[in-house]
């Protein structure tokens, strides 16, 4: 059966679905945001480390749907790693929760610069439905400079391949 | 007299006083009561300890005995800021006992374990749900793990945050060379508040919170939730609402089997399997995003009904994703058992000890792959699974395997049972208004992971107590059992298997 579906797959095609378009405003807004900060170039290629503070899973979910094999997030040079120290990218999802914080930031220390922070999910903008909470410093902002937020709650894979590929393509741009 | 004698601590609660509680009420007990029903439950075995939890005035622990048929739900007062503990006789306890000091201050008097758990000692305050929180104490201090004693023993620091995509926790491994002798799991890392949250909202508006207590059960805590708020409100909701409840309930099961069998084999390095399953689970997301606007299908079920009615093309759209997980999984299941390189790391691996699953009152897959005939479709049972009875599969063997083999079977008659729903969908409205009523309710769904309890108690039309039970607050502490005597490199394929969700026990 497994090498039967292989071979239907050679002659009819991946599943894979073509990468579509990226907004052009948001990569001219991050190409501009990483000339004024003057970002060695990294190439066309980012290792991306998940850090949650705090979620409800649902963007994990989602995070899990970029390596399925219809959005294939590999193809575009763009792969999780399992720490901080191999990570280009930080993508925090989540309200930041005080027992997290510390955690946070000892990640975020243990990641080389140049580095690029991610904010994914509503919570991790600003709390989201979990603002206001003894338990929560509302949005990673609190404890991060922030390079790029994705709102959705969770955002689609689709709305994260736009966010994660426009920086690619800003930072090949400086 | 006899019935005390058979069912000792049973009979103690039903003699309680019966406060007004919708659909069981609630059982209030003086303490000298409690304590002796706290006792006798170690002569009852099958009185399963579900849940416990608490207000600023009161204890509340809701029992199932499954072989009777029964919901038991029991209160005691707090006295002194002290309540006598259930966990000497029911060790599921330990972790609410301990999550009641934390978030409300009361003491478990006798308790196996007063360890802080929820509070880590990073929040502006102390008992944030009691009535008058305390001050923030002293710099928080390292956590406190259970000592070990023995040779060659070393121990292995894993987290909070850890190497895949998953949620926050800490696991301390102590072992002998590659074999775990014991796990210590640590969790709180996702505490949000979100009990706090609720209170003195509206039903209609707490039901954001419920839908994001564990994202990937956010239908069943949904339902669950609202279960309890229409049973409080003695509201019956329109049949096009529930059959519709249930297809979207059905989905979110199929949509985490599929995801997570894909991992599961995925973590033990068959790639063709995770391509496989994770694209059928695609195919329901979308199918569910097509007809109900969301791809998770969060906030579509609320108190009173659903948000919105099936999109048109919905139906087909929902028969076309099952005819696709149809046709291939059959062929799916015959791989998963014919790859013996597959089997040989699922098989036997992580087991649970028999009597531990009946005491930790173990759900979902994990009860079912050790033998426990449960769920919550079929006990207590709600609409329409009462009309559309699900099949229940069940196996002995209590290993990875036997846990990813029950959520096959599931898979197939999910499948069955969503095609028979959607062919049974009344026309007619999706929802109703909620009176501004008063009134207790306790709720229950069968989320993919197992049963989900919510409690909510309502005064004008507003929020003023609640609790909300995930099923991983049985599976965590089993877990730590399973995986002792495993090699440490099977834990990830153990704790997949189990797939507890952090977010849901952290409140």
């Amino acid at each position: 059966m497994v090498w039967r579906r292989i071979a239907r797959n050679l002659l009819d095609g991946p599943a894979t679905e073509p990468p579509g378009t990226i907004p052009e405003a948001t990569t001219r807004a991050l190409a501009a945001q990483l000339d004024a900060t003057a970002q060695p170039r990294l190439g066309r290629s980012l290792a991306i480390r998940h850090v949650d503070c705090g979620s409800c899973n649902g963007c994990e979910l989602e995070i899990h749907a970029l390596n399925n094999i219809v959005y294939d997030l590999e193809r575009f040079g763009l792969h999780f790693v399992a720490s901080p120290r191999h990570a280009d990218v930080l993508l925090v999802t989540g309200p930041l929760s005080r027992n997290l914080r510390e955690a946070l930031d000892r990640t975020v220390e243990a990641t080389p610069d140049p580095k690029f922070i991610i904010g994914m999910g509503d919570c991790a903008v600003d709390g989201g439905v979990f603002k206001g909470s003894y338990a929560v410093e509302g949005g990673i902002g609190a404890a991060v400079t922030v390079d790029l937020l994705i709102p959705g709650c969770p955002p689609t894979p689709t709305q994260i391949l736009a966010g994660l590929r426009a920086l690619l393509e800003a930072n090949a741009a400086t | 007299m006899s019935g005390l004698a058979q069912n000792p601590a049973s009979t103690i609660i039903r003699a309680g006083a019966a406060m007004d509680c919708q659909p069981w009420p609630r059982m209030l007990l003086r303490q000298e009561a409690w304590t002796v029903m706290a006792a006798a439950l170690a002569r009852e075995p099958g009185l399963a300890l579900i849940a416990l939890w608490a207000d600023p005035t009161d204890i509340h622990a809701l029992f199932v005995d499954e072989a009777a048929g029964a919901v038991l739900f029991a209160s005691v007062p707090v006295q002194g800021g002290r309540y006598p503990a259930l966990s000497p006789t029911r060790p599921g306890a330990a972790w609410y006992e301990r999550m009641i000091a934390d978030l409300w201050g009361h003491t478990a008097q006798g308790g196996t374990d007063g360890r802080a758990w929820l509070d880590h000692g990073r929040w502006p305050q102390v008992f944030p749900l009691a009535t008058r929180p305390g001050p923030a104490g002293p710099a928080p201090e390292p956590p406190e793990f259970l000592p070990t004693d023995g040779q060659d023993l070393h121990q292995i620091p894993v987290g909070p945050i850890h190497a895949g995509i998953i949620e926050p926790g800490h696991f301390r491994f102590t072992a002998q060379g590659e074999t775990i002798a014991r796990l210590e799991i640590r969790l709180g890392y996702t505490h949000k508040g979100t009990l706090s949250l609720m209170r003195g909202k509206s039903p209609r508006v707490a039901a954001r919170f419920a839908a994001r207590l564990s994202g990937d059960s956010t239908v069943a805590h949904s339902l669950a939730f609202s279960h309890a708020t229409e049973a409080a409100l003695g509201v019956e909701i329109p049949m096009r609402a529930v059959m519709l409840r249930a297809v979207m309930a059905e989905l979110e099961r199929m949509a985490n089997h599929l995801g997570d069998i894909g991992a599961i084999c995925n973590d033990a390095s068959f790639a063709f399997a995770f391509a496989r399953f994770g694209f059928l689970r695609e195919e329901i997301l979308r199918a569910s995003s097509f007809a109900f606007g969301h791809r998770l299908m969060m906030d579509c079920v609320i108190p009173g009904g659903i948000a919105a009615d099936l999109a048109p093309g919905g139906a087909e759209t929902i028969a076309q994703a099952l005819a696709s997980v149809e046709a291939e999984l059959p062929a799916l299941i015959r791989i998963y058992g014919n790859y013996a390189s597959l089997v040989d790391r699922m098989a036997t691996t992580g087991v649970i000890a028999p009597n531990l699953t009946a005491q930790f009152a173990a759900g979902g897959y994990v009860g079912r792959a050790a033998g426990r005939q449960v769920d919550a479709r079929r006990f207590p049972s709600y609409p329409p699974y009462d009309a559309f009875p699900p099949t229940i599969p069940v196996l002995i063997t209590s290993d990875v395997d036997a846990r990813v083999r029950i959520r096959l079977a599931e898979l197939t008659d999910s499948a069955r049972l969503t095609q028979a729903l959607l062919g049974a969908v009344a026309h007619g409205p999706i929802s109703v208004t909620l009176p501004m009523g008063s009134g207790e309710g306790i709720g229950v769904a069968e989320s993919f992971r197992g049963d989900a309890w919510h409690f909510v108690r309502l005064e004008g039309g507003l929020i003023t107590a609640n609790f909300m039970r995930d099923p991983s607050w049985a599976q965590w502490p089993l877990l730590e059992a399973a995986v002792e005597g495993n090699i440490v490199a099977d834990f990830p394929l153990v704790n997949k298997s189990f797939n507890g969700s952090y977010s849901g026990v952290d409140l």
